[in-house]
């Protein structure tokens, strides 16, 4: 069963939709205490870093996040709730996060149109191929965006997809089971389908 | 590359879509969530339902096909029509819909925008915005183009943009209905004065309108419906079209 942690922010019944539709057993919680039982967890999130993380710090999620990702619980962060797993963001001001993945979330430079929203493609990092979750996945995909920051993982090893915005910047993350989407699985369609069916492959 | 969206939009009253005389070729179109389905699985990057039911008791049904879409369409919408406060913003949010569409509301009182935006996220709040050429000046209309709001289109933009809107909807009354295509100048003048994606809407009729109007109207989006539900214009084939414009097209 895979918790998918409610904390107040955003809209978790379109990841509960889409895994339903997948068959994969699922329980949206705002208990801290749901997420050792789980066999997976699902980190969404739409709206402000420093809000959620207050929210996730007051509802006791963080420890308890930390304290299961730690102990090897497969672990997928959508949208803010990638932004989450990292160290610090910068939006409006400085904001510590989960810390589960060392590097920053910063802001999409001028010149571009903020938020990059719409659907953009994939590219996948070399050491990543052969991951599960990339299972019938390929290079160029289309997945859908709706953010005005992203990630900087300082360590290139923990990228999974790469997309083109301007630069390339971060899309997805995966440090071994701990993994994060900046785009929406839940809204892209077949691809992102696809990769809601590996992740519960995963968690099996 | 990030693509070019082509975005179908449902007339909903009642609960079932309004539509003209001749659908073609689907099944049950009067229903929103098959509809919407279908064109999602024909490659539709997003949709837009719009209630014009504009009856508050009738709310609760278009409340009941948000959710209805929300469980069986995997792609975005956005949902419109009578959105007048963060209260009507927070029952179509959490029945389901990713993103808002406010036009009149906003115009009234243009605060709306701002607490929409701190309390759910520029991404969900998008400013749909009628307007017209009077005397070669862009106004902004309202009550489906009978009243001059005297805001000039330019500056109303800016101003939803600075206030929170993380999208705009550009609705050319003159050119909208007519089918000879959507008005690029406007849409590539409003395109470069604001920083967030604006959404072409108003004139198709031919697959080239959208390519003009995703080319030199320099939309990120452009919307467009009786054209999808009349069957004048298959979005498969207009997809493939762009796609062969060498136009950043998301297909499959």
């Amino acid at each position: 069963m895979i918790a998918i942690i409610d904390y107040g922010a955003g809209n978790l019944k379109n990841v509960q939709h889409a895994l339903n539709l997948l068959n994969i057993e699922c329980k949206v919680t705002d208990q801290p205490g749901d997420l050792q039982s789980a066999t997976g967890i699902i980190l969404p999130g739409v709206g402000a870093f420093g809000e959620a993380m207050n929210r996730l710090n007051e509802a006791g999620f963080s420890d308890e996040i930390k304290s299961q990702a730690n102990q090897g619980k497969p672990l997928l962060g959508i949208c803010l709730g990638m932004q989450l797993l990292f160290q610090k963001s910068y939006e409006h001001g400085e904001h510590e996060g989960l810390g589960l993945i060392e590097g920053e979330i910063v802001r999409f430079e001028h010149g571009l149109k903020v938020p990059h929203m719409g659907w953009n493609q994939l590219i996948i990092s070399a050491q990543n191929k052969e991951s599960l979750i990339n299972r019938d996945v390929q290079d160029d995909d289309y997945v859908y965006f709706v953010h005005s920051y992203f990630a900087q993982p300082k360590n290139e090893e923990d990228i999974l997809h790469a997309t083109d915005y301007g630069k390339p910047f971060t899309s997805a993350v995966k440090r071994n089971h701990i993994m994060g989407m900046q785009y929406h699985p839940e809204k892209s369609a077949r691809v992102g389908m696809q990769m809601l069916k590996n992740f519960g492959e995963m968690v099996r | 590359m990030l693509a070019k969206r082509i975005i179908p939009c449902l007339d909903v009253q009642g609960g079932r879509v309004v539509k003209g005389k001749k659908f073609a070729d689907i099944q049950d179109v009067a229903d929103p969530v098959e509809l919407g389905k279908k064109y999602s699985e024909l490659g539709a990057d997003e949709l837009v339902f719009y209630d014009i039911t504009a009856s508050h008791e009738k709310r609760g049904i278009f409340l009941d096909v948000v959710e209805r879409v929300s469980e069986e369409v995997h792609i975005p919408f956005t949902v419109g029509g009578g959105i007048q406060s963060v209260e009507d913003f927070r029952a179509v949010l959490q029945a389901g819909a990713d993103k808002v569409s406010v036009n009149s509301a906003a115009v009234s009182r243009p605060l709306l925008i701002d607490e929409a935006a701190v309390r759910f996220g520029n991404q969900c709040v998008v400013l749909s915005i009628d307007a017209k050429e009077v005397d070669g000046e862009w106004f902004v209309f309202v009550k489906g183009g009978r009243d001059n709001t005297g805001k000039h289109l330019f500056d109303w933009a800016k101003e939803g943009e600075r206030r929170g809107a993380g999208e705009i909807v550009l609705n050319v009354m003159d050119t909208d209905g007519v089918k000879q295509g959507y008005n690029n100048e406007v849409i590539a003048q409003l395109s470069e004065q604001v920083n967030i994606p604006v959404v072409a809407s108003g004139g198709a009729g031919k697959m080239e309108h959208f390519r003009d109007v995703l080319k030199h109207g320099q939309a990120d989006a452009a919307l467009a419906a009786s054209v999808f539900h009349f069957g004048e214009i298959e979005l498969q084939a207009l997809k493939q079209y762009l796609f062969k414009e060498e136009l950043p097209i998301r297909l499959g």
